[in-house]
């Protein structure tokens, strides 16, 4: 019906209209061409066919109205020439209705072309400034519908607890727009204004939730400074903050959580950083941060007191006064947020929670704190590699006794390697000398790790030293294949279910009377030694109950196949090597497939195996120490009573 | 009427010489007779007193009622002193402690 009004618009195709959209492109027309006097194309079509080119839309106007619709300036020229305007000269109500008409096209993202006129399209969209000529502008069906999509949009904010994404926002932002999208044209603008106040309320970005451009938030922003003064200088230092964002596209944001889409997640980098932090201030990532040294720590990142009250009120779950590692990290992650730009969360986030965080960063950070607190133990917690190792070991430290931990890991090695791979009577040898003295090794490092940390600690790290090197030495002796790391480790995982401590030993068998002859020999030579020997073993055989539990189970299929764990020592020894283990496995478990799963069930046997080994081994050595005791015994008789020979 | 109820208070507390815990008391009876209320105060181990005043125009609340709500009022006072940026004496800005008052409030009224 348009398209014989006008002239000009020889190729134009009819322009159909439905009822709101000539409503609306009137009104607007109406605007466009109050401004150019002449009766406006108010009214029907009819009147503007009554009188060609008499109503024109100014020039300016319409201009203004096409640059509010957002679309690129090629494609407001493309629209400009499809109605006909240019070749007209004038913006009749034709070529208004045709542009508008097009526009809307541009926006719903259909080509600009004559055909999409044949299309049912949505009202084109008018994004405008806040000021009353733009309200000019609007529809009274715009307005209305953005008075319908406030209600909506305030719902919206509320819903979003999490305002920190961006994109979350501007998705649902967009969800939310589209279906209003017909009526109103220019719903950011109206929105802005009553969400601004529920902004003080939600401390929300409403910013974020409008990607409109810039120069349209902008003059908003100020209206809405002053409007939620109510959280003080927080919103104007929040929203011009994020107008920064804005303007750098999200990328400090970004910069900071590596997940866009999750703002409070921590990531990889973060935590170990956090977990520094905490280690910085508090060696023990196990153990809490007080809230003095917190307070401290955190006053220096510069944010306010209350800030920082509220983000410990967050972060401090329990309410104790003090930060536990997942609660550090929290808090930390709040604080970091905070200073770049985020607003504080009205409850912590999800994963944020403690509970959360330590299940996903439980105990590799534990592990890499045993790890480095014992590195001497670590090479004999690492399967297959240790193995290695110890080969080459061995043949070095077979000759060195002295006292340090690390030779007795390194004697652990060998004798695992060696039991792996040697006969047993060649070591049978080697072991009585080695493990005595890797006893004694192993005995001091063990009381070492009891007396600076708690049982359970000891039990995993004290365990690790210690028991190691004592360990092959004596399965060494028996085992004809045993990887006893391999042994040892699963079987710490299995046995550190906190078990009793062991029964006691077994009465000394038959093999120790095996070893005899063997050790027979060795005896003598280490006579002097078992003594002491005895006296230090005796006080680490109670401290070693305590790293028992770990080898229980083990021992206990040891009594089966061999019911030599008489001592405590074996069972400490396999305790320890358990404990040494049990570092690692945490790791390995957690991160590796089941085919290393399997691996460690196979070390589990072969450990227990070499548990049984240990323990037989010590059950003789036991006895030759009573044996050599009783030799002692009788060797002071003769002493006294050839004394008084020579005095007399 | 706040104040004056803070000097009872102290007399009530200086009077008892020998029970220094005590957990609450009831004080009825500050009626004033244009307004209509009561106040309750409620003294915590280390001499923080809480005052709580209720209009009478309210049935009047049980004495449980009260009790309970000093005791979440206690508890909720502990957990904002673990915060370590707190400083005692300082007006309480935590959000749960306020979402806690309110939420009593509402119960009762």
């Amino acid at each position: 019906m348009e398209a014989a009004a006008g002239g000009g618009c020889g190729s134009g195709p009819p322009l159909l209209l439905s009822e709101g959209e000539q409503q609306c492109y009137s009104e607007l027309f109406a605007r466009c061409a109050g401004a150019a006097g002449g009766g406006p194309g108010s009214g029907p079509p009819e009147a503007a066919r009554a009188v060609p080119g008499a109503v024109t839309a100014a020039a300016g106007p319409v201009a203004d109205l096409f640059r509010a619709s957002q679309l690129p300036a090629e494609t407001l020229h493309q629209i400009t020439e499809l109605c006909g305007a240019k070749r007209v000269g004038y913006f009749g109500p034709t070529q208004f209705y045709i542009a508008l008409k097009l526009i809307a096209a541009a926006q719903s993202g259909l080509p600009v072309r004559i055909e999409s006129l044949k299309c049912e399209l949505p009202l084109p969209r008018f994004m405008m400034s806040k000021t009353d000529a733009d309200i000019r502008f609007g529809n009274p069906a715009e307005l209305h519908g953005a008075k319908v999509q406030i209600p909506y949009l305030i719902t919206e904010k509320n819903t979003f607890k999490r305002m920190d994404d961006e994109d979350k926002q501007q998705e649902t932002q967009s969800p939310t727009m589209s279906p209003l999208a017909s009526p109103p044209s220019s719903p950011p603008h109206y929105q802005r204004v009553p969400l601004s106040h529920g902004y003080s309320k939600l401390r929300s970005s409403t910013e974020q939730m409008h990607p409109a451009p810039y120069e349209a938030r902008q003059p908003l922003v100020q209206p809405e400074g002053p409007s939620s003064g109510a959280p003080g200088a927080k919103p104007p230092r929040h929203q011009a903050s994020l107008i920064r964002s804005f303007s750098v596209e999200r990328e400090p944001h970004d910069n900071n959580s590596n997940y866009p889409d999750e703002p409070w997640r921590i990531t990889e980098e973060q935590r170990e950083y956090y977990v520094n932090q905490f280690r910085s201030l508090q060696p023990d990532p196990s153990s809490f941060i007080s809230g003095s040294v917190a307070k401290n720590f955190f006053t220096k990142s510069k944010l306010s007191i209350p800030e920082l009250s509220y983000i410990w009120e967050l972060s401090d779950a329990d309410c104790d006064g003090a930060l536990t590692l997942p609660e550090f990290c929290a808090a930390f992650h709040l604080i970091v947020a905070r200073k770049n730009g985020y607003p504080l969360p009205e409850g912590l986030p999800p994963t944020l929670q403690p509970e959360y965080l330590q299940a996903a960063f439980p105990k590799p950070k534990r592990e890499c704190t045993l790890f480095d607190s014992y590195s001497e133990s670590m090479p004999a917690n690492q399967q297959p590699r240790d193995l290695n190792r110890m080969e080459k070991l061995s043949i070095k430290d077979m000759a060195d006794f002295p006292v340090p931990a690390q030779d007795v890991t390194s004697d652990d090695k060998q004798a695992l390697k060696s039991t792996a791979d040697e006969a047993l009577p060649k070591d049978m040898s080697e072991d009585p000398a080695t493990s005595k003295d890797s006893n004694s090794l192993k005995a001091r490092p063990r009381s070492r790790s009891y007396s600076s940390t708690s049982i359970e600690e000891a039990m995993k790290r004290g365990e690790d030293p210690p028991t190691p090197p004592p360990r092959p030495q004596k399965t060494h002796s028996r085992a004809s294949s045993l990887d006893l790391n391999k042994v040892f480790q699963p079987s710490v995982p299995a046995t550190k279910s906190g078990l009793l401590p062991p029964p006691p030993a077994l009465p000394p068998r038959p093999c120790p009377s095996q070893s005899e002859q063997a050790s027979e020999a060795e005896i003598h030579p280490q006579l002097n030694r078992a003594p002491s020997q005895a006296a230090d073993s005796s006080p680490t055989k109670k401290d070693i109950p305590y790293s028992q539990p770990p080898s229980k189970p083990i021992r206990r299929k040891l009594r089966p196949e061999n019911p030599a764990p008489e001592s405590q020592e074996p069972s400490s020894t396999v305790g320890g090597a358990a404990s040494a283990v049990t570092g690692k496995p945490h790791t390995a478990v957690q991160k590796q497939s089941s085919k290393q799963k399997k691996a460690i069930q196979t070390a589990i046997r072969k450990n227990k195996e070499a548990n049984a080994v240990l323990a037989r081994l010590n059950s003789e050595l036991q006895q030759q120490l009573k044996e050599v005791h009783q030799e002692r015994i009788a060797l002071e008789n003769q002493l006294e009573q050839l004394r008084p020979v020579t005095v007399l | 009427m706040v104040h004056t109820s803070l000097d009872v208070v102290d007399e009530k507390i200086s009077a008892m010489g020998k029970a220094l815990v005590d957990q609450r008391e009831l004080y009825l009876g500050l009626l004033y007779p244009t307004e209509d209320y009561k106040v309750y105060g409620y003294v915590t181990n280390s001499k923080v007193k809480f005052v709580m005043v209720v209009d009478s125009s309210n049935t009047a609340l049980r004495d449980n009622e009260i009790r309970s709500m000093f005791r979440k009022l206690h508890n909720s006072y502990t957990d904002v002193m673990c915060n370590p940026f707190y400083n005692p004496g300082d007006h309480i800005q935590s959000r749960a402690f306020d979402s806690m008052v309110t939420s009593m409030m509402i119960q009762v009224c």
